[in-house]
């Protein structure tokens, strides 16, 4: 890119040039399209509010990405600190002699002889969905991200604002959560 | 030893190919003699492909409704004006 161009702002056409764009990016990373929607409005009005702080270095779509990203951020450190929101269920002793054993009535069951077959089945995947529905959403969007988006660990982190120990914890108790949903919705003999 | 929490959330990160040497090491070494986590290692595996087969990822033709582009505009004008 030569020196010689400085980008611009033009407010007017942010909508028709970059609201599903932003859209899009939101929607893989956080819950819902409202609320996908909601941060999308808010990235536009900061970039109003902020425009003097615009220097045209970047070209402006990728401004109003690092705003959204911050909005994302924020969102996301809101759920993280909420209070009385929804957590997953323990299965591990977490104090006493036992700390780190499994708690006897989430031991892992067996699931029969039929349960790689099984997953030829489209109900088995309404079922996984279900599952996924029922993780609290600082847990299914970290595992979303990771296992289905694939995204860098060191990606997430950074969007998300967390340290990969706190990613790597988040993914554990999310899966330890959907193997037993899944086995109690459906491998269960 | 290793916990079982520790062992599987090794597992768990070895799902994604992401697990040290040592943390391997350690949970080999766990499974030996846990049969709850080696049963869990072997679920686990079958958890990820469950999801690499029915979890799709968005593909980002996810578009905004006309109408709330509309009232997003309508309101960015109103925006624009106050600033």
């Amino acid at each position: 890119m030569s020196d010689s161009i400085k980008h611009t702002l033009n407010p007017d056409k942010w909508i028709d040039l970059y609201a599903d764009y932003l859209y899009n990016y939101a929607i893989t990373r956080v819950d819902g399209q409202d609320l996908a929607k909601d941060l999308v409005q808010e990235t536009f009005f900061s970039g109003i509010k902020g425009k003097d702080n615009f220097r045209g270095q970047a070209a402006e779509r990728t401004w109003l990405v690092s705003i959204l990203k911050r909005k994302i951020i924020d969102h996301y450190r809101k759920i993280n600190s909420a209070k009385g929101q929804k957590e997953v269920r323990m299965n591990f002793y977490d104090e006493g002699e036992k700390k780190g054993s499994w708690i006897e009535e989430m031991v892992p069951q067996s699931w029969g002889n039929d349960a790689e077959r099984e997953i030829e089945n489209t109900e088995l995947k309404d079922a996984l969905e279900g599952c996924i529905q029922n993780l609290p959403e600082k847990y299914r969007i970290v595992f979303m991200l990771k296992t289905v988006q694939n995204y860098e660990t060191e990606e997430i982190c950074n969007e998300l604002g967390i340290t990969s120990s706190n990613l790597w914890v988040i993914i554990h108790r999310a899966r330890v959560q959907l193997r037993n949903c899944m086995e109690e919705n459906w491998f269960k003999n | 030893m290793i916990s079982c929490d520790e062992a599987t959330a090794i597992c768990d990160k070895n799902q994604y190919g992401e697990a040290s040497l040592s943390e391997k090491i350690s949970l080999s070494f766990h499974l030996l003699i846990c049969k709850y986590c080696k049963k869990y290692t072997k679920q686990n595996n079958l958890m990820s492909q469950l999801f690499g087969k029915y979890l799709t990822p968005c593909d980002g033709s996810e578009k905004l409704s006309d109408e709330a582009k509309e009232e997003l505009k309508k309101k960015l004008e109103k925006e624009i004006k106050n600033n």
